[in-house]
């Protein structure tokens, strides 16, 4: 077991680090408001956040991370452009397995920043990489960013595009809904019997609840519309297929994309976003001949990644958690800054993890 | 030490327990006066009779403070995830039938399905501006069968009791809880999901995997299992 004296005096060298690159030490609470970050998450958050409570301010939740208070502190009173750095203890419920940690140290970073979210991008990348130094971690990194755009690219119905959009990050919900609107499987029997009634809520009987009437007739509507719809293209359900498999070394991958966006040309501009994340990358030393690129990468986790999503990972150790791991969340920020946004990228470390790797090592 | 076997201390699902056994040659009963938790084994030696809430059996069988015990599938599930890992099953009883079900309002004609289930939750949220409320006091199995059919915009408001009335009574939009029969959620002009099973629970002998038996104990427990099963 590596002590917590040395873990965080492991935590407070690495902030100090963060700090020298320009990162305003902050401090947030532990204890959060359970009500944004469950308007956020939706129930999931629970099965991985310890929720209390109290009489007076209700469901308080150990904070799970930090992204979400700093980009509230941010959005409250920061000024732009602005780095944060943060070290401290996250609280994370394990309902499956006994040997992950519920509490843990974690050091991050974060940009807020408007003008070049690429050099952001790879600036964040750069220096958690070089904190990772000489652990001999496989890096990790893909771009939520570009499945948007693909989904966002199909020629098909905004209601589709939506509900496609909302489900990025459950991957089985999300394959469903597309072998449904490419009409790949059989409508169920019910839905068929409730669009050809005449007066599908004939026999509805009494209505109790809070759904009203107006809201059953407008799901019955979609539905109809949805029947009437065009089913997605066989060329581009394939080049959305084609995407989703994409996992090789970033150079290959951009090309693999191009050949792709012959069929999406929606993803030419998000291509574009990731050859100058590359190229930010390239400037600031990183290997990106070498680097592992996987289009599919970061839809398991929290879904509040939008864009490039990255992790560290002990290929040896395949039962660690990723050592650092970080991404993009505009969408976050638009979420919590009620009508305003920036753009913002973090990534965070684990140094507990670190110190016990680099005891194998030594 | 002698062989402890945990059974729920009233009612119907301790009768039926009793009668269970009483089958089996093994003996089992309340002592003293009505108010008093202590039980009597006769039939088999080695073994002593722990009466207790069969909310509480998962929890005792978990910690290893009984060998064996009887509580419902569905109890078992929702205080113990690692259950598999702790716990073995010896034999349904074939009694204490109830599934743990998810139900909407009748009048839902749209929803049928899990999927239909998601969408309405959506477009409630969009349209009322807070998620779609799901009352249960399953929390945790209702959140992974939600999880596992992708179903999101929801949330769980507990009910310890009258789960059925709240849609009614508009503190939820929609139901999970054990139901026997049909009845229930018919009265309260509610509906199965087609695919809203979300446990089969019937009343269960298990075994502890964690607790210590001595070999007296390990002698009294194959005994029981030859007469049980």
């Amino acid at each position: 077991m590596i002590g917590r004296k040395a873990i965080l005096a492991r935590a407070a060298q690495l902030r100090a680090r963060f700090e020298e690159a320009g990162g305003l030490a902050v401090e947030t609470p532990i204890l959060q408001p359970a009500e944004t970050l469950l308007d956020l998450y939706g129930e999931d958050i629970r099965a991985r956040a310890y929720v209390t409570s109290d009489a007076l301010r209700g469901e308080q939740m150990l904070r799970p991370d930090f992204t979400v208070p700093v980009v509230q502190m941010h959005m409250a009173q920061g000024a732009e452009p602005a780095r944060y750095t943060y070290a401290g203890m996250v609280f994370r419920r394990q309902e499956h397995d006994e040997d992950r940690a519920n509490e843990y140290m974690q050091v991050g970073y974060e940009i807020f920043d408007r003008e070049d979210p690429a050099g952001a991008d790879a600036e964040v990348f750069a220096r958690i990489s070089k904190a990772v130094a000489g652990l001999n971690l496989r890096a990790a990194t893909g771009d939520i960013g570009i499945l948007m755009a693909a989904v966002q690219g199909l020629t098909t119905t905004d209601a589709r595009k939506a509900a496609l959009m909302r489900h990025i990050w459950r991957p089985r919900r999300f394959r469903a809904l597309l072998d449904r609107f490419a009409r790949r499987v059989p409508e169920p029997a019910a839905r068929l019997e409730l669009l050809a009634a005449h007066d599908p809520l004939a026999e509805a009987g009494t209505l109790i609840g809070k759904r009203s009437r107006a809201e059953i007739e407008a799901r019955i509507e979609a539905l109809r519309a949805d029947a009437e719809a065009p089913p997605i293209a066989d060329e581009e359900l394939g080049a959305l297929e084609a995407l989703l498999g994409v996992r090789e070394t970033a150079p290959y991958a951009v090309q693999h994309l191009r050949d792709i966006a012959v069929d999406l040309p929606n993803l030419t501009p998000a291509i574009d976003r990731l050859t100058a994340r590359l190229d930010a990358m390239a400037a600031r030393g990183v290997d990106v001949e070498q680097l592992d690129f996987e289009a599919s990468y970061g839809r398991m986790s929290m879904e509040y990644y939008d864009g490039f999503v990255f992790g560290f990972y002990a290929e040896d150790r395949p039962g660690l958690p990723p050592i650092a791991s970080g991404g993009r969340y505009d969408a976050l920020t638009r979420q919590l800054g009620q009508g305003t946004e920036i753009p913002a990228v973090g990534g965070v470390l684990r140094p507990g993890l670190m110190l016990e790797l680099e005891g194998a090592v030594r | 030490m002698s062989l402890k076997l945990g059974v729920p201390s009233k009612g119907r699902l301790m009768d039926k327990t009793f009668d269970w056994f009483e089958k089996r040659g093994i003996h089992l009963s309340r002592t003293g006066s009505d108010r008093e938790y202590a039980g009597a084994v006769e039939g088999i030696d080695g073994v002593s009779l722990v009466l207790l809430s069969a909310g509480e059996v998962p929890r005792e069988l978990a910690a290893g403070r009984i060998h064996l015990g009887v509580t419902g599938t569905d109890l078992l599930q929702e205080r113990l995830p690692l259950w598999e890992q702790q716990i073995d099953e010896i034999a349904p009883l074939g009694f204490g039938q109830a599934d743990l079900i998810l139900a909407v309002p009748r009048a839902w004609v749209d929803v049928e399905t899990l999927d239909d289930l998601d969408a309405a939750a959506a477009a409630f949220r969009a349209h009322h501006g807070h998620r779609l409320r799901i009352a249960t006091k399953y929390h945790r199995l209702v959140r992974e069968f939600l999880r596992a059919g992708g179903v999101a915009d929801y949330m769980l408001v507990d009910s310890q009791g009258a789960t059925e009335g709240t849609v009614k009574n508009e503190t939820a939009e929609a139901v999970a809880d054990i139901t026997s029969t049909g009845e229930t959620l018919r009265a309260n002009h509610l509906k199965l999901l087609s695919d809203g099973v979300i446990l089969r629970s019937q009343a269960t002998l298990w075994r502890s995997r964690v607790a210590s038996f001595s070999a007296s104990e390990r002698e009294a427990l194959e005994r029981f299992l030859d007469l049980v099963t």
